[in-house]
């Protein structure tokens, strides 16, 4: 299955124009995140504090994605 | 509750959550400052998620109700370039009395810095930049 992926600050900025991701039917986000790793590696460097959103609701990278959702990639904010 | 790509006016926003019957109206305004570590900082580029971010501030208004009463509260964040010196970000709350104003108040923009899905760049004098998340 396949997944819109969208990523905002230094996620945006790594992941380019890639605007998709194919994982296994039944992959979960973390699955999806490590597919996106191996694709761009300069991705780990958020690995230890990312965090994820489907359809526009945070999630739990566990959570068993659906084909045609959207994943986002949300570095440590830093708003106010 | 509003994400904002022109200056955001704090009066326009106090005006969202004052009614009669709350006397005490806080209102928080995070100013660009010009210098961070000791680096010039020309300006922060801001960028948001903006429904989640709406949701989120969505979210907190109801915790400051169930922490704080009967509060009113009102928050804009500015997206895109804002130079130093111009306002990043206006909470405000009222409350019948001013206590629970200054808490919810407080509380409104911490919560903000830790969880809203916003992003800053730090734009340097020196041309360079750096995204910069909240500790």
């Amino acid at each position: 299955m396949t997944v819109r992926v969208v990523g905002f600050a230094r996620a945006r900025e790594l992941l380019a124009d890639r605007g998709q991701v194919s994982v296994a039917d039944g992959g979960s986000i973390a699955d999806a995140w490590a597919q996106l790793v191996t694709a761009i590696p300069e991705l780990s460097e958020l690995s230890a504090s990312v965090r994820f959103a489907v359809d526009g609701a945070l999630t739990r990278p566990e959570y068993g994605l659906r084909d045609g959702q959207e994943l986002a990639i949300l570095p440590p904010v830093g708003g106010g | 509750m509003s994400i904002e790509s022109e200056a955001i006016d704090p009066r326009a926003v106090e005006d969202r959550v004052r009614a009669p019957g709350f006397g005490g109206v806080v209102t928080f305004v995070g100013v660009v400052r010009d210098t961070e570590d000791g680096r010039a900082v020309a300006a922060l580029e801001y960028e948001a998620y903006e429904s989640l971010a709406l949701s989120e501030f969505d979210a907190i208004a109801v915790e400051v109700t169930a922490r704080f009463g009967n509060v009113r509260l009102a928050i804009a964040h500015r997206v895109g370039r804002v130079a130093a010196g111009e306002i990043a970000v206006a909470v405000c709350a009222a409350s019948e009395h001013r206590k629970a104003a200054f808490a919810a108040c407080e509380f409104a923009i911490d919560a903000v810095k830790a969880r809203a899905a916003i992003w800053k760049r730090e734009m340097y004098a020196d041309g360079r930049a750096a995204w910069k998340a909240n500790a």
